[in-house]
């Protein structure tokens, strides 16, 4: 073991399919402090379930290994299934079964009785109680979802696996959701997140941006956008899509994206006069009503950024 | 009760319910469950009972005493049979039977009063001939007509026959077919049948399922052993088996007048041991395949087919290529099948099944041992 | 707008028993727009988009989609519409031209035809190298991209569209928002549902559904001005956290 430490510590974890012609994590090394909610933020396929996976010991690791509160992956898997909540990214509970059956069912598996585990999940549990006689399929996606937690943090585990908790839901649910996580945060459990939506990164306190198998940073949200290098241009016209496809076209420009209504862009260089002429430019193609500010980055654009940033930045911490 | 066993049988408890619930709520498994080896007993069971009635039976009577007459008597009383033909020289056989005049014919030796009451006689040698064009109709009624016999020989006077067991004593030749012996009893049949299906299909599937919903993942990343969730998957369908056997016993004593000769406790005991084999065959399913139609293909083509094919109940295993011969002894139906005969239809105890069971036991042993190797703690 | 209407619903309603699923919705959407179809879970979407697809014949009210009647010509509709989901998109254990060529063949197009737009589409997408390998070898994004350009292979008035982007990786989801916006510079109309409320900007029109009704239906500028919000997913949350029911 070696490790007293606790939270989760990888080191090097690495793991590949079908006799390593996919890669599916690469080099994995985090550490991720006891009570911090952690936030693994990536696009689907970038290895956020393997990881997810290999920590929860459901997958055994090609190289590296890895810790959680202390206990190997490999060596100590079963009293870390003993001590770890996790909730796969499919709604993974018993669809012909009551709430409060699965609630039953789940809790006598971990040894422990709902009663006494109340305290722990009640403000979620207040939410589903009203149909705990209901069967679990015929729950709307978002009381699914808080019936999946309430079952994940039955046991009162210490580290806490939630793959994917709001893919697939809408705006609303997500809230909500993440306002339940900051909840279960202040009580100290180690929560590790995984999600491909964004803008969610901010409401975690650390996150690691991994796309292909690779964490491309680790940081604070904030940290992580204060170390985007370049300056950032939030461009607004009458017609969009013909601004992207001009600035696309503009020589200077070197990235270029849409966001929303507008469009994010950097320029070869931080020449102050780059500005002026990339303006002068659009006027000369005819848009109207033009405005560019300099903004502070998304983590979207951190990320964008890093994705196109060849060779990749260390991953090491 | 150490404490620790204490939560692995309430533990155990939860996952057992759990499974009951799962199994009531679906209407298309209880359909499958229940619905199954009734309509099976059923099918057969009519299909059976319009073919035996009123069977066209010849008497060649050599003996013509009253002892003989008496049996003619009692053959034409049953609702089972109806002498149509009257045998005055062994050469009018052949041309019965092409004729259809009659599919069975009794031939009563000379001196059979005689040789049945005589202590020192031989004993009293009647000859069945049957069409064996037709065998599986040709051993029933055939089976039909010695049952008729024996009631026929227990009816005499006590004292005549006290000397010796079997004062009668059928000799049974096919025509036609000289080697048909293995033939069907569909009763046996379709409990092996009923049996296999049950636990190998559901078993696997219920646990496939489990896979498939990604609820595997919770149940291995929980303290609950996995061995423990192959063991709670089992006993549901045990006991669903057990209920399905008592049903289909209740349904051929009572509906089709098939009695149990033998033990009945007996009868339970041995196939307990058969449906472990099969849940162990399900359980190995399971470990093998990731999705649930996998699960049931396998289960279908893989179990039924060699089921129904070498039990010897809807094809005698005799007739079959060596090589055929040797599969069959693979096939734990086979074994069953022998051990349900002997117990309902013969009235025999353990000491004529125990190979049987024992190769029962021993292949229940075996698939458990490698499922239980095959078992992934793990995902891949 | 003058254009030609592609989409014209009036009180469109499907009920199962009491449960409205979609309850009296009507809108217009014109040739070459792109247009946003949200809603919260379970607020009727998917249904309202099968009605419009001809997969479900609606309780009341009146639909016609590329000039066709929902109730009495289903097929015709089927032939002049393109249709891409994020869960079934393209058979991954064929290669990305027998795909092409099955998908043609269905809508009709002629082997001359197929040899052309396979060779024109794998082309835009930068995949001419990989036009033999099986479209499961793919990245996730690549396959989306793809299955939008099969999806319109039959040069469709309308396609529909059903969260595209979920799950695809940022440049890629923009990617295929081009892939969009020059379908529709064509005169294709995009009829789209997704959870990004960044791409809800990108339409010329969004419309938000809660609780089977249509709630709001104009453009993001407007919307945005009319609920007094900074960005969509705030119209969004102010509109949806009302919701009764969800799924």
């Amino acid at each position: 073991m070696g490790h007293s430490a606790k939270g989760i510590l990888c080191e090097g974890l690495s793991k590949s399919f079908h006799r390593g012609a996919v890669t599916a994590v690469e080099s994995i090394n985090l550490k991720i402090d006891q009570g911090e909610l952690f936030g693994l933020i990536g696009p689907d396929g970038a290895g956020k379930t393997t990881l997810m996976r290999l920590l929860t010991t459901l997958l055994k690791a090609d190289r590296g290994n890895a810790t959680v509160d202390g206990l190997d992956i490999t060596e100590d898997y079963k009293m870390i299934r003993q001590t770890v909540g996790y909730m796969p990214g499919r709604f993974s509970l018993y669809q012909d079964l009551t709430v409060a059956e699965n609630l039953n069912f789940f809790a006598t598996l971990f040894n422990t009785t709902v009663s006494s585990n109340i305290d722990l999940i009640h403000d979620i549990y207040v939410q589903i109680e009203p149909f705990s006689d209901r069967r679990a399929g015929q729950l709307s996606g978002g009381m699914k979802q808080k019936l999946a937690l309430c079952c994940a943090l039955i046991h009162k585990p210490t580290v806490l696996f939630l793959d994917e908790p709001t893919t697939g839901v809408d705006v609303v649910s997500r809230k909500e959701f993440w306002g339940m996580l900051a909840g279960l945060r202040t009580l100290g459990i180690t929560i590790l997140v995984s999600t491909p939506y964004m803008d969610e990164a901010m409401r975690c306190d650390r996150i690691a941006l991994i796309q292909a198998g690779e964490i491309m940073q680790v940081n604070t949200p904030q940290g992580i956008i204060e170390s985007y290098p370049l300056t950032l241009y939030a461009v607004k016209a009458e017609d969009t899509f013909r601004l992207l496809q001009d600035s696309k076209a503009y020589h200077n420009t070197r990235s270029c994206f849409a966001f929303g209504s507008y469009l994010h862009l950097t320029f070869r260089g931080e020449d102050p006069n780059l500005v002026r002429e990339y303006m002068e430019y659009l006027y000369r193609k005819g848009h109207d009503s033009l405005t560019i500010n300099k903004i502070a980055p998304t983590i979207e654009d951190c990320f964008m950024y890093l994705m196109n940033s060849k060779p990749m930045t260390s991953t090491r911490l | 009760m150490s404490q620790a066993t204490k939560v692995l049988f309430v533990q155990m408890k939860a996952f057992v319910a759990k499974e009951f619930h799962h199994v009531f709520r679906d209407r298309k498994s209880l359909l499958l469950l229940f619905g199954l080896p009734i309509a099976q007993i059923l099918l057969f069971g009519f299909a059976l009972s319009n073919e035996i009635k009123n069977t066209k039976i010849g008497v060649f009577n050599q003996a013509s005493d009253s002892e003989s007459l008496r049996l003619i008597e009692r053959v034409e009383a049953s609702q089972y049979f109806e002498v149509s033909e009257i045998l005055k020289n062994a050469q009018e056989m052949e041309d019965i039977f092409r004729a259809g005049k009659a599919k069975l014919i009794l031939i009563i030796p000379p001196g059979f009063g005689q040789d049945l009451v005589h202590a020192d006689s031989p004993g009293a040698d009647l000859q069945i001939i049957a069409d064996g064009s037709d065998p599986n109709s040709a051993y029933t009624v055939t089976s039909y007509l010695q049952n008729i016999i024996l009631d026929f020989q227990k009816g005499l006077n006590p004292a005549e026959i006290q000397q010796r067991d079997y004062g009668l004593v059928t000799e049974l030749r096919m025509l036609y077919n000289p080697q048909l012996k293995g033939a069907p009893n569909f009763v046996p049949g379709v409990m092996s049948l009923v049996l296999l299906l049950i636990c190998v299909m559901m078993t696997s599937i219920s646990i496939v399922r489990e896979k498939e919903l990604g609820t595997m993942e919770i149940l291995l990343v929980s303290p609950f052993e996995p061995l423990l969730v192959i063991l709670s998957k089992a006993i549901p369908y045990l006991i669903l088996s057990l209920i399905n056997l008592t049903l289909i016993l209740i349904l051929s004593v009572f509906l089709l007048e098939m009695p149990i000769h033998g033990n009945l406790l007996l009868l339970f005991a041995v196939s307990t041991v058969y449906i472990i084999t099969c849940l162990s065959l399900g359980l190995l399913i399971s470990t093998v395949t990731q999705s649930q139609q996998a699960a049931m293909l396998i289960s279908l083509m893989g179990m039924m087919l060699p089921t129904m094919l070498f039990t010897g109940f809807m094809f005698p295993i005799e007739n079959m290529p060596l090589p055929l011969q040797i599969i069959s002894h693979l096939v734990p139906a086979r074994y069953y099948y022998i051990i349900v005969k002997a117990i309902m239809i013969k009235g025999l105890g353990i000491a004529a099944i125990w190979k049987e069971t024992l190769v029962l036991a021993g292949m229940a042993m075996l698939l458990l041992l490698i499922s239980w190797r095959n078992f992934k703690i793990r995902l891949e | 707008m003058t254009s030609d209407i592609t989409i014209k619903t009036l009180r469109l309603s499907k009920a199962y028993g009491h449960f409205k699923a979609v309850d009296q919705i009507s809108f217009e959407v014109y040739a070459g727009e792109i247009f946003g179809f949200l809603g919260a879970n379970g607020a009727g979407k998917t249904t309202a988009m099968r009605m419009l697809c001809g997969l479900l014949e609606p309780s009341s009210g009146e639909a016609s989609v590329a000039g066709f009647d929902v109730y009495r010509r289903p097929e015709a509709i089927k032939k002049r519409i393109g249709y891409m989901s994020q869960k079934f998109s393209l058979y991954e254990d064929l290669t990305i031209l027998e795909n092409i060529r099955f998908f043609g063949g269905i809508y009709g197009l002629t082997y001359a035809q197929i040899r052309e737009k396979g060779k024109l589409l794998t082309a835009e997408l930068g995949l001419e190298a990989q036009a033999h390998s099986l479209v499961g070898s793919l990245p996730l994004g690549w396959k989306q991209k793809l299955a939008f350009s099969v999806a319109v292979l039959h040069d469709p008035k309308i396609v529909f569209l059903d969260e595209p982007t979920g799950g695809v990786d940022p440049i890629t989801r923009r990617q295929f928002w081009d892939l969009i916006y020059a379908a529709a510079a064509r005169g294709v109309t995009i009829f789209v549902t997704t959870h990004y409320m960044d791409e809800a900007e990108y339409c010329d029109r969004v419309s938000i559904m809660v609780d089977g009704r249509m709630v709001a239906m104009n453009s993001p500028e407007q919307l945005k001005l009319q609920y007094k919000a900074g960005s969509m997913e705030e119209v969004f949350y102010q509109l949806a956290r009302k919701a009764q029911r969800s799924d």
